[in-house]
């Protein structure tokens, strides 16, 4: 921890709560009525912006993304009254490339935020803020009255509630009316003015970040439940391999040279003898089944190429297998890729009818894409709980994304993309 | 046969080293890969029995071993044995020349069958492990001109690719030695794989051609 507490920038909202005084003479309520009085320019530049985009055919739906400049103009403008400003809430990570800038962008609920924003506020608090703003201009056209009586002696105001002050030292009386009511519209304006951006402040910002912390906190816990699952399979698959399969190999050698000694006799004794031979053969192929699913060897031993070529060998339903994969990705991303296509070719089997299926995968520098497709009957439901509920899990504890495609009558298809944080 | 046996576990150790005594081979035993090359440059055996997974990172130093034996001491007959087979590891096995074999722990119950294997695998031949085949024959790819072969062909096969003599496979399925050449000779015919009498060779071809 920091032993100094760092000093808390000042804003237009603390010096609110600070001495009149002090707040009178600062510069708040002049930033506050500039932030308020600049608001219609952005305001009409967009409304333009999006009238022109709309009248060309080809880039109307441009029109769409136009509140993304304009929330980007508002935040910068929110430092004249709170310098500590708004952090954007659109995402970084992007795709490259334009295509994939607009498909980020459309996809993110925060642009139509913005979009709304950007219509309420050219159409109305724009000219509100500005309409606040102008109490200042007046007061000031108060306090700067006897100059004007000096300047243009022809000049005749309407009375106001019975007085009119055309001539000169009664003109003082306005100066004087007006530098009583200067600190109170300045209270006024700056009080509107954070109002105003802790109004822009929650329709622009991004979501509360102790819900971030707290958010980020149960993503890496539910990442790290599984890495321990995973770890914890790897460390069964040893201990049944260095435990139970060793000892049913040496009882099926024990009864093989017990065989061996009864050769050629039957007697009730070396029929139980072949009998237990056999019991104890079909546990060890079953007990060698289990403990393939549990973490197979070849995993670790080859990588994912080689298990998933394993995966497809003991598939019911005949499979294409296309890896094409630059190195070995990190553990949890190969233990995920395994265990996605493991369930989704036992989800094929099972539920598809189909005759043929394919498993692809692609990797480059980013991320890994599994894609897994069937010519069968279609109709995967995702909620169903026919397993995909699961591979979801294991995509997204890893930042991954699943969709699944799957019309009645197919085919479908199963994509998961992986990042592989190289 | 003078047989060097390297198993990590203790048990498996025991009953190799008893099935072996009874058939009046001398029998070593070594507890990890590196014990495994010690020992063998010491004396070196008429065969190695070697388990695949072993210390100190349970992976396929067994198979590492065996193929650096192979290359430090060339036909050195090799026995694998593994708690389940992965024809990766019997292609670098058969890779690595004659005199290799390549078997499920299991086979070792079947004492008279595992102990002739050894024998195949010490005379030179080439065993692998019909588990293997399966999966191979498994495979999906394969299956268009697998599909050509009849189902006593595959059998054929399947025996082939232990390392059966035309002779040995011939008493196995009850036919005479002339039909199993013509069956051999089909097989290779329909696999276009080039013809041989060479027991290790056809081994190669055959699982060559499976590995596609």
């Amino acid at each position: 921890m920091d032993p100094t507490p760092a000093r808390t920038p000042e804003t237009a909202a603390r010096a609110l709560a600070g001495h009149p005084v002090r707040f009178s003479a600062s510069a708040w309520p002049w930033r506050a009525t500039g932030y308020l009085l600049s608001g219609w320019i952005p305001a009409l530049l967009w409304m333009t912006g999006v009238l022109v985009l709309l009248a060309v055919p080809a880039v109307g739906l441009l029109a769409l993304l136009t509140g993304i400049p304009l929330a980007a103009v508002e935040r910068w403008r929110v430092r004249l009254v709170d310098p500590t400003g708004v952090r954007s809430p659109h995402t970084r990570e992007v795709r490259p490339g334009l295509w994939g800038w607009l498909g980020t962008r459309f996809r993110e609920p925060v642009t139509w935020r913005e979009l709304a924003y950007a219509l309420v506020f050219s159409l109305g608090l724009a000219w509100l803020d500005a309409a606040v703003a102008l109490l200042v201009p007046c007061v000031l056209f108060l306090v700067c009255f006897p100059a004007l009586v000096v300047l243009f002696p022809e000049y005749q105001p309407d009375p106001v509630l019975g007085f009119a002050a055309a001539e000169l030292p009664e003109a003082f009386a306005a100066t004087a009316v007006g530098l009583l009511l200067l600190p109170v519209v300045g209270y006024l304006v700056t009080g509107y003015a954070v109002g105003r951006v802790a109004l822009t402040r929650s329709l622009l910002s991004p979501p509360d970040r102790r819900l971030d912390a707290e958010l980020t906190e149960l993503t890496r816990s539910r990442a790290r439940i599984l890495d321990a699952m995973d770890a914890q399979r790897r460390r069964i698959e040893r201990d049944l391999h260095d435990g139970a399969q060793q000892r049913l190999s040496g009882l099926l050698m024990t009864l093989g040279m017990a065989r061996l000694h009864l050769d050629g006799v039957s007697t009730p004794v070396s029929t139980l003898v072949d009998k237990a031979y056999e019991q104890a053969g079909t546990a060890l192929s079953e007990l060698r089944e289990l403990v393939y699913g549990i973490h197979p060897q070849v995993l670790t031993d080859h990588g994912l190429a080689a298990a998933v070529a394993e995966l497809a060998e003991r598939s019911p339903v005949p499979v294409d297998v296309d890896i094409d994969l630059p190195g070995r990705p990190s553990e949890p991303v190969e233990a995920a890729a395994w265990f996605i296509v493991g369930e989704a070719l036992t989800n094929v089997a099972r539920h598809s009818d189909a005759r043929h299926a394919r498993v692809g995968i692609r990797a480059d520098r980013r991320r890994l894409v599994v894609e897994v497709s069937d010519d069968g009957r279609g109709g995967a439901d995702p909620t169903a709980g026919t397993g995909l509920v699961g591979l979801a899990d294991r995509a997204s504890v890893l930042g991954g994304r699943i969709t699944v495609t799957s019309p009645a009558g197919g085919p479908t298809v199963l994509r998961v993309e992986l990042p592989c944080g190289s | 046969m003078r047989i060097v046996i390297a198993e990590d576990a203790a048990l498996i150790r025991e009953g190799l080293t008893h099935i072996l005594d009874h058939f009046g081979h001398q029998v070593r035993t070594v507890g990890d890969a590196p014990g495994l090359l010690a020992e063998v440059a010491r004396e070196l055996p008429d065969v190695v029995v070697t388990d695949i997974r072993m210390p100190p990172n349970f992976r396929d130093e067994g198979l590492r071993a065996a193929l650096e034996l192979r290359r430090r001491h060339p036909g050195l007959p090799v026995l694998v044995l593994s708690q389940y087979v992965e024809h990766r590891y019997a292609a670098e096995l058969v890779e690595a020349g004659r005199g290799v074999g390549y078997l499920l722990k299991d086979r070792v119950g079947d004492v008279a069958e595992f102990v002739a294997a050894l024998d195949r695998v010490a005379g030179g031949g080439t065993v692998i492990d019909p588990e293997v085949v399966r999966k191979l024959l498994a495979q999906r790819r394969m299956r268009a001109p697998l599909e050509r072969l009849t189902s006593r062909e595959r059998e054929v096969l399947a025996l082939i690719a232990e390392g059966g003599s035309n002779n040995a496979i011939a008493r196995r399925l009850a036919v005479s030695d002339a039909a199993v050449a013509k069956h051999v000779n089909n097989i290779l015919a329909k696999l276009d794989l080039p013809p041989s009498t060479e027991h290790h060779r056809r081994v190669l071809a055959v699982l060559a051609y499976l590995r596609g």
